[in-house]
């Protein structure tokens, strides 16, 4: 009876000790699934332990973790693309917590478009021009076992834009030609992208850049250009919703209190800003050269010591 | 003629089957008809939950806490303090096991409020990987003899030199500290269920929602309430893997006879010692599956933890298959099995060690292992501090071998999926067109175009019919409950995948289960194939689908089959090879054929086990279509996948992942209610 009594104080005390005990917090940083996020995650972390604090990667997911950083579970979320994560990012600050630690410095786009072989193979003659979407022939090759004849276009996930292409479909008129199709996730993505290409059948899908997709050539076709309101969600009619992707920012989050308990930290956070060129470098030291991520950031943060000092201080 | 179709189970279904085609054609497709769809009057039931979840977090019951960052006051309620107590807990816990394995400073710094930051040399050493090896090994020896050594010291030597060591022993360090938790906590709630009627009446619908709600339903709740990292997914882990252990403990101790009690009672004990002594000792069969279970279960949740913060192999694995890399995946997936096989060897072997009361050794020889065990770690230990100064690059593979730098097997597995794409492409391309068009199509719209009221009609004669009135309601509240939410239409399409998955891992699964079980060595063989793939994560079969089948409902269906047609098979297995031996004699003197004797003997007697199997297949199957929502779907698993990255997705999430849930138990209900009666009509039991 004494050892369970003697067992049970111990962990109980070991309970309150850990809950109390927790000066040594590092700063906790989210890394998500893919290349280019992970390797900056790891050249914050490497640069904030220069800078004599601890680190801490945690693995999360895109949307959920600004809810994360608002309460302060993670400080801070370094790649927030406009077009897929700016709703979770406004409705956290709404809420209060989170905060804008500002961009980086490039312009991301997001946009539909095809991987360039199927441009060179002629399979839609007059791409990128979306024109070339209205001939039946066109929409013909990118049909699939369960598209009912019509072209597919493979979208992201519904939450990423829930009705936007369906309606862009409708805005521009060739919805009796083509259909959309929301993929699960950006793996789904991928694997259409290697699949119709292993297939050679004409593939319209949802993608961004700066990606790793650009290395192998990928051509974002051209839309009616974008105006703020055009789309129907906005306030947009039928007859402007045709309207293509906006340039959007990439910006950095930031827990409310990260300024405050690690001032040099945030600071550098602030000024960090990467370009296109660097992000593609990121993910191409882990892609093509196939190097850890922790190993990777640790040779950018060789390549780029200067800028990385600059911003230090 | 009356009295026929009293008795005429057949009689009665396709009399009720009629009615309900009667109804499918006559009732017209009107949204304004509650003959066709109910009004969603239950459609704010998410709200109430984000609304209660944002008040107990943010709201109530709050009390000033200093915050020395702001150097202010700030009213925190009591209840986050707790949740966020007990994920520092176990947060502390998981990176203390961690740090032994991998070495760190985070321990030592919380342990001393970090004051000793400047110091660089403060830090926790890591237990070089030959170390833990050869620990393994002397345990394994310990426990049970070499054979055991061998499995468990090889094992870990391939995660090693395979570069798996580090996210490997992420992956350990949470399992050992919630496999742990899950047996006590399963262990004390099975025990209070055993001794109060009224505890296992509350427990019962909590573990059957916890068993069949898919786990991303309550990714978002745990969240909220414990903050991502290591601890959500430990918390999410406890979740799942918990509800066995307590219903095997439950099981194994009402199995006891009163004898064992009264002796117990007579030779005077206690209450505690006739529980400690007595009665867990006699149900140690079922508890010991129960730890088994609670091994898998923590295993299998790898990756979904990942989800919410958890490092380790779920992780690597999720990254990999962002880069399409199957062949790294299936790596990582090998390794998850690797851990499972050893711990589950080991937990076992340890718990069946019978204590030696008589032996009377000192000092030295009651510590040999361990003794053993610290000598050749400082050895090994000294030898990996000056093998640093041999190994160029910076890397020390006799410390621990860093992620990725190990051998590797990837790019045959590789070429192996390239293989299979060039060689069956066409056909299967062929395939999936007919089946898109010709059978998933159809039989989605026609779902699609059932009125509510024959769906119900149908579900509940079959109640009826199986369980008379208690089923018939049960059945229907907890379909009513869907019906009543704006989601009915995605529960159709969801129901329609898993009635075609379920229908065809059915099939496979007994007829696989039925060839093999004709003998031993095959048995066996069969058994560990499916526990092979109860481990491996199933996440890595969503890849490969996709590129053989694109991005279409097959390729869900595939997956799911891949995954379900597991359970089908076990209890095939387990349910013919329990078919007692003398009644294959008797069978044969009698001189029936070899097919004659299965259909007419062995599969009646082992119905009733199949159709539990059916049951896992139906659980397995859902759980498989709601991450199939990853590949692309329309159904309820799109949404509550969705709520991943819905601010307020925790309310929903959880609604729907109830939905599936009440779909499971409704199921449950008819299967298990048929099995009971079948069992006591063959006198099983």
């Amino acid at each position: 009876m004494l050892k369970f009594i003697i067992k049970i104080s111990v962990i109980a005390s070991l309970f309150v000790f850990s809950s109390v005990a927790k000066a040594a917090d590092p700063i906790r940083i989210p890394v998500l699934n893919w290349s280019s996020q992970i390797v900056m995650a790891n050249v914050m972390a490497q640069v904030f332990e220069e800078m004599g604090h601890t680190a801490e990667l945690v693995p999360a997911e895109s949307a959920s973790r600004y809810e994360a950083v608002r309460i302060g579970d993670l400080h801070v979320a370094h790649e927030t693309w406009e077009s897929t994560m700016a709703l979770p990012f406004y409705a956290a600050m709404d809420k209060g917590g989170l905060i804008d630690a500002g961009s980086h410095n490039l312009i991301t786009f997001e946009e539909m478009g095809v991987p360039n072989w199927v441009i060179d193979e002629g399979l839609c003659p007059g791409l990128p021009n979306w024109e070339a979407l209205k001939s039946p022939e066109c929409a013909a090759n990118f049909a699939t076992a369960d598209s009912d004849g019509k072209g597919r276009w493979l979208e992201g996930p519904y939450e990423w834009h829930t009705e936007v292409m369906p309606n862009r479909l409708k805005g521009l008129g060739i919805d009796d030609l083509w259909t959309v199709k929301f993929a699960g996730s950006a793996d789904a993505l991928w694997a259409e992208l290697k699949a119709a290409k292993a297939e050679g059948r004409g593939t319209v899908i949802f993608n961004w850049s700066p990606n790793f997709t650009d290395a192998a050539g990928f051509t974002f076709i051209d839309f009616p250009p974008y105006f703020e309101g055009c789309r129907l969600e906005n306030g947009g009619t039928l007859e402007t919703t045709g309207c293509g992707s906006p340039k959007g920012w990439l910006k950095k989050a930031a827990h409310i209190k990260f300024p405050i308990t690690h001032p040099d930290a945030y600071k550098f956070y602030t000024k960090m800003s990467f370009t296109a060129p660097q992000i593609g470098l990121m993910a191409d030291l882990v892609d093509s050269q196939g190097m850890d991520h922790a190993a990777a950031a640790t040779e950018f943060i060789a390549q780029h010591r200067d800028l990385i000092d600059l911003w230090k201080n | 003629m009356l009295t026929n179709f009293k008795n005429s189970r057949p009689q009665q279904f396709s009399f009720l089957f009629i009615v309900f085609l009667l109804l499918y054609f006559l009732v017209p497709e009107d949204e304004n008809s509650f003959l066709w769809r109910l009004p969603p009057l239950l459609k704010d039931i998410p709200l109430l939950i984000n609304t209660l979840l944002d008040n107990l977090m943010f709201k109530w019951l709050t009390v000033p806490v200093y915050d020395p960052d702001w150097q202010m006051y700030e009213d925190k309620p009591v209840f986050r303090i707790i949740t966020r107590s007990i994920a520092d807990f176990l947060l502390f816990l998981i990176i203390f096991i961690r740090e032994i394995f991998l070495g760190g400073l985070q321990t030592i710094g919380s342990i001393t409020g970090g004051a000793f930051k400047e110091l660089k040399w403060l830090y926790l050493p890591a237990v070089p990987w030959t170390a833990v090896v050869i620990g393994l090994f002397i345990l394994g020896y310990r426990l049970q003899g070499l054979g055991l050594a061998f499995i468990a010291s090889i094992g870990f030597f391939y995660v090693s030199i395979f570069g798996q060591w580090e996210p490997t022993m992420e992956t350990l360090s949470l399992v050992l500290v919630t496999a742990p938790i899950c047996f006590i906590l399963g262990l004390s709630l099975g025990i209070l269920g055993y001794l109060s009627k009224k505890v296992e009446k509350t427990l019962q619908p909590i573990l059957n929602i916890a068993q069949t709600m898919p786990h991303f339903s309550y990714l978002v709740p745990i969240l909220v309430l414990f903050g991502i990292g290591d601890h959500a997914g430990a918390v999410a882990t406890i979740i799942f893997a918990t509800p066995p252990m307590i219903r095997l403990t439950i099981l194994g101790l009402k199995k006891i006879s009163p004898e064992v009690v009264e002796s117990g009672l007579m030779s005077g004990c206690n209450r505690f010692q006739l529980l400690f002594r007595v009665l867990i000792p006699t149900a140690r069969r079922d508890i010991l599956i129960g730890v088994n279970q609670v091994i898998m279960q923590c295993l299998a949740m790898t990756t979904i933890a990942a989800f919410i913060g958890a490092k380790g192999l779920g992780f690597n694995l999720k990254v990999a298959l962002n880069g399409l890399k199957i062949g790294k995946a299936a790596e990582i997936g090998i390794c998850v099995v690797i851990i499972a096989v050893v711990l589950d060897k080991l937990s076992l072997a340890w718990a069946n060690k019978q204590k030696d009361y008589f032996a009377n050794l000192n000092f030295y020889k009651k510590n040999l292992a361990t003794i053993y065990f610290i000598l050749l770690t400082a050895i090994l230990g000294v030898i990996a501090y000056f093998s640093a100064f041999y190994f160029e690059k910076g890397f020390n593979y006799l410390y621990l071998i860093p992620f990725g730098e190990g051998l590797t097997i990837a790019p045959i597995l590789d070429a192996g999926v390239d293989w299979i794409w060039e060689t069956f492409f066409y056909y299967l391309n062929i395939f999936n067109k007919f089946l898109i068009t010709n059978v998933l199509f159809v039989m989605k719209d026609a779902y699609l175009g059932m009125p509510v009221v024959s769906t119900f009609v149908l579900v509940m004669g079959a109640g009826y019919i199986i369980g008379g009135l208690r089923s018939c309601i049960i059945v229907g509240a907890l379909i009513l409950f869907i019906a009543l939410s704006e989601y009915w239409n995605r529960a159709l399409i969801t129901a329609y995948m898993a009635t075609f998955a379920v229908g065809v891992s059915a099939i496979l699964g007994i007829v696989t289960g039925s060839l093999c079980a004709r003998n031993e060595i095959s048995a066996k063989f069969i058994l560990g194939v499916c526990d092979f793939f109860q481990t491996f994560p199933s996440f890595i079969y969503l890849i490969p689908v996709i590129l053989l089948f694109g991005i279409t409902d097959t390729s869900v269906m595939i997956a799911a089959i891949a995954y379900a047609s597991v359970p089908a098979t076990r209890y095939t297995v387990e349910g013919l090879r329990s078919v007692p031996s003398s009644l294959h004699d008797a069978a044969s003197m009698s001189g029936v054929s070899n097919f004659q004797r299965w259909k007419s003997i062995e599969l009646p007697l082992a119905f009733p086990h199949i159709m539990l199997g059916i049951n896992q297949t139906l659980i397995f199957a859902l759980m498989m279509i709601v991450l199939g929502a990853l590949i692309g779907t329309e159904d309820l698993g799109q949404i509550i996948m969705g709520c991943l990255s819905r601010p307020n997705g925790a309310g929903i999430g959880l609604t729907l992942g109830i939905f599936v849930s009440f779909i499971c138990l409704a199921a449950d209900n008819l299967i298990r209610t048929w099995a009971d009666e079948r069992k006591k009509l063959l006198g099983i039991e």
